[in-house]
């Protein structure tokens, strides 16, 4: 019983540090999205996560739209919006604050990948999109 | 691409509304004089959420109405997504209602809703009278500068736009 309520309690604690976006890194995101995708974290690929930052899509307007339009070719650059402030580097090489808080970076995949593919994206593209950038020097 | 488009999207409106302001009587002189900051405000979620894509407009430069549309659509915002947990959204609408153009006396509220009708709910800080009899002045060529890009980037010219000045002697119009 003791060990039951102790074992509820620590799942209590990983929700609502979840929920509050305490500090996460990119490996303990990818492995949350490896988890919701169930699949093994092995089973990311750097590859797929290049491709769905580069790939343009027919956007609104029929303009031709990729993450790559406002964060920019380079995720270790600074990009721009579309009202021309600075967005801060994608890479967590070029910028430690990236995917350390879940809440954020789940607002942020929400919008984008509406905005980029009209759909949300999947957590297996999540993941891959986070095994790409977190493996760039 | 994106960026030059739209650039001349707002460039033909403003435009439009620059002609249209030089045609109707204005009861205002132009060039009234500096002195414009705004007074300072704090709010978590207004700063950290409005400011994300561009500076946290004051919300003292729309009426209520405007600001209960405005968060009421944030999944369409202007072409983009900047939608936010229901909490959050609630929280922003709240401060944004409290100090409205028409909510609590101020100087810059008052100036903004001269000339606005009791039912308008303009989305856009750049179509109200205020902004386009204000900058009447700026050749419709400056707007479309890559180093401006919209008029909705205030702090193109105004730098200290994002500490709520917005004094004309501090003007910088860049190359």
């Amino acid at each position: 019983m003791i060990k039951h309520l102790f074992c509820s309690g620590l799942a209590m604690l990983g929700m609502v540090s979840a929920v509050a976006g305490a500090a996460e890194t990119p490996a303990s995101l990818m492995a949350r999205y490896a988890a919701t995708a169930g699949v093994p974290v092995s089973a990311l690929s750097a590859t797929r996560g290049a491709a769905l930052y580069r790939t343009e899509h027919s956007g609104r307007n029929a303009q031709a739209v990729s993450c790559a339009s406002c964060h920019t070719d380079n995720p270790k650059q600074a990009g721009r919006t579309r009202v021309g402030k600075r967005i801060e580097p994608l890479a967590p090489s070029a910028n430690p604050e990236r995917f350390t808080d879940a809440a954020k970076v789940e607002k942020w995949f929400r919008r984008n990948c509406t905005d980029v593919l009209q759909r949300e994206c999947s957590a297996q593209e999540k993941g891959d999109f986070v095994a790409w950038l977190s493996q760039i020097k | 691409m994106n960026y030059l488009l739209r650039g001349i999207g707002v460039l033909a409106t403003v435009g439009t509304i620059s002609l249209l302001a030089f045609s109707l009587p204005s009861g205002e002189a132009r060039g009234d004089g500096g002195g414009d900051v705004l007074p300072r405000l704090t709010h978590k979620n207004w700063q950290q959420e409005c400011a994300s894509c561009h500076i946290a407009y004051a919300p003292s430069m729309l009426p209520k109405a405007s600001w209960r549309r405005m968060m009421g659509g944030l999944d369409k915002h202007f072409g983009e997504n900047a939608s936010l947990d229901p909490a959050t959204q609630a929280d922003i609408l709240k401060f944004l209602e409290a100090n409205a153009a028409d909510a609590a006396p101020s100087k810059m509220g008052r100036r903004v809703m001269q000339g606005m009708g009791a039912k308008d709910a303009p989305l856009r800080i750049t179509e109200t009278r205020w902004f386009v009899r204000k900058h009447d002045e700026v050749p419709r060529a400056t707007w479309s500068r890559k180093s401006v890009g919209s008029a909705a980037n205030c702090a193109a010219c105004h730098r200290q736009a994002e500490q709520g000045v917005f004094d004309e002697d501090a003007v910088r119009i860049p190359k």
